[in-house]
């Protein structure tokens, strides 16, 4: 029995150490948000937070999380507002939307660590997400978006 | 007559110990260190050259500031970055895809658990090296993460993710000898005196 907290919660999980926490999370757990894409860590839609890092969840075994701190796109936020997720409702950002928890979660790590981003860092912290569907130019904008509604909130 | 044997065993122990200090030529000789030989010293840092070239160490010791992949030596996908610590950027560090351990399959993601690159303001590049420029790089404190020569070899030597390279998970090409063999070339080519290359050595 391995116990792993996911989005606040402690949950005990009847798995195989090795099984991908992908799978953990998705089948366990019913938290479905969290997108299988390539299964190699080459798309990012399966990003979630591990200790608050941005971690591809295909590859990465159940082991490594136990004990351990995961937040999935579900528990981004308590009621879908986080700005990242209000920017991209206004914004319109998805077009089919599988791709978008992983870009929503790996905008989430650059968005803390640097709440003013310039088009350079964007590029640095989202080229591992991939998005079929071309929303690149609405994932940017938002992006900034959602900085000058961190940074609006955080004056008030 | 028990004087005189008494005196007998404290002139023998005596003399044993007298003995015990004194070094003649040939002992002096072995006792000091090897011989320098630029001829062998290079011969052996020619051997490690190809080593630290081979893909399976020069990729993470790039020239600039993207890790390299493959055989071929491409720039690593996902426009990942070395980062300050070496570590990586935001949500693409390295640890977010590489694991503690190999991840199995073609084109998966290896691993460590020191997976990084050297840090900025210590880059270690190998990638464009000559053979002269990494042989005193290799040996400047300043350039090689502050080690001394036997610091060197024991990282050669003993270093988890340097000892990665010759397990490298699946469809990666092994370096040109195995890890023994390189460690005794590192320390013939410093125990001969460390000499680099001459300039237009390749």
């Amino acid at each position: 029995m391995i116990t792993i907290t996911v989005n606040g919660q402690r949950h005990d999980i009847d798995a195989d150490p090795n099984m991908p926490l992908l799978w953990a999370i998705r089948d366990i757990l019913g938290l479905t948000g969290t997108k299988y894409g390539c299964g190699a860590a080459q798309c990012g839609a399966c990003t979630i937070h591990l200790n608050g890092e941005a971690v591809r969840s295909c590859v990465t075994k159940v082991s490594r999380a136990a004990g351990q701190q995961i937040v999935t796109i579900e528990g981004l936020s308590a009621n879908n507002n986080h700005p990242l997720q209000r920017a991209w409702n206004e914004l319109n950002v998805p077009q089919c939307g599988y791709c978008q928890s992983g870009q929503l979660m790996s905008a989430a790590v650059l968005l803390r660590e640097n709440p003013n981003p310039t088009d350079q860092d964007i590029d640095d912290a989202m080229s591992g997400n991939i998005c079929r569907c071309g929303t690149y130019q609405r994932i940017r904008a938002a992006i900034h978006k959602a900085a000058e509604l961190q940074s609006a909130g955080a004056k008030l | 007559m028990k004087k005189v044997i008494y005196l007998g065993i404290v002139l023998f122990s005596v003399s044993l110990m007298v003995l015990s200090f004194r070094t003649d030529s040939a002992n002096r000789k072995a006792l000091a260190a090897p011989a320098k030989d630029s001829v062998g010293s290079v011969k052996a840092f020619m051997s490690v050259y190809k080593v630290l070239m081979s893909p399976r160490c020069m990729n993470c010791h790039p020239s600039g500031d993207v890790p390299l992949q493959g055989e071929d030596s491409h720039l690593h996908t996902m426009n990942v970055k070395r980062g300050v610590d070496g570590h990586g950027l935001y949500a693409v560090r390295c640890s977010n895809c590489h694991q503690p351990a190999n991840t199995p399959g073609l084109h998966m993601p290896p691993g460590n658990p020191k997976w990084a690159l050297p840090p900025a303001k210590m880059p270690m590049v190998f990638q464009g090296r000559t053979p002269r420029q990494l042989a005193l790089q290799l040996l400047d404190p300043k350039q090689n993460g502050g080690r001394t020569k036997a610091q060197l070899i024991d990282h050669m030597a003993k270093d988890d993710l340097v000892g990665w390279a010759w397990h490298p998970g699946d469809g990666r090409k092994l370096p040109p000898v195995n890890r023994a063999a390189l460690v005794a070339q590192v320390r013939l080519w410093i125990a001969k005196g460390a000499y680099a290359p001459a300039a237009k050595a390749k």
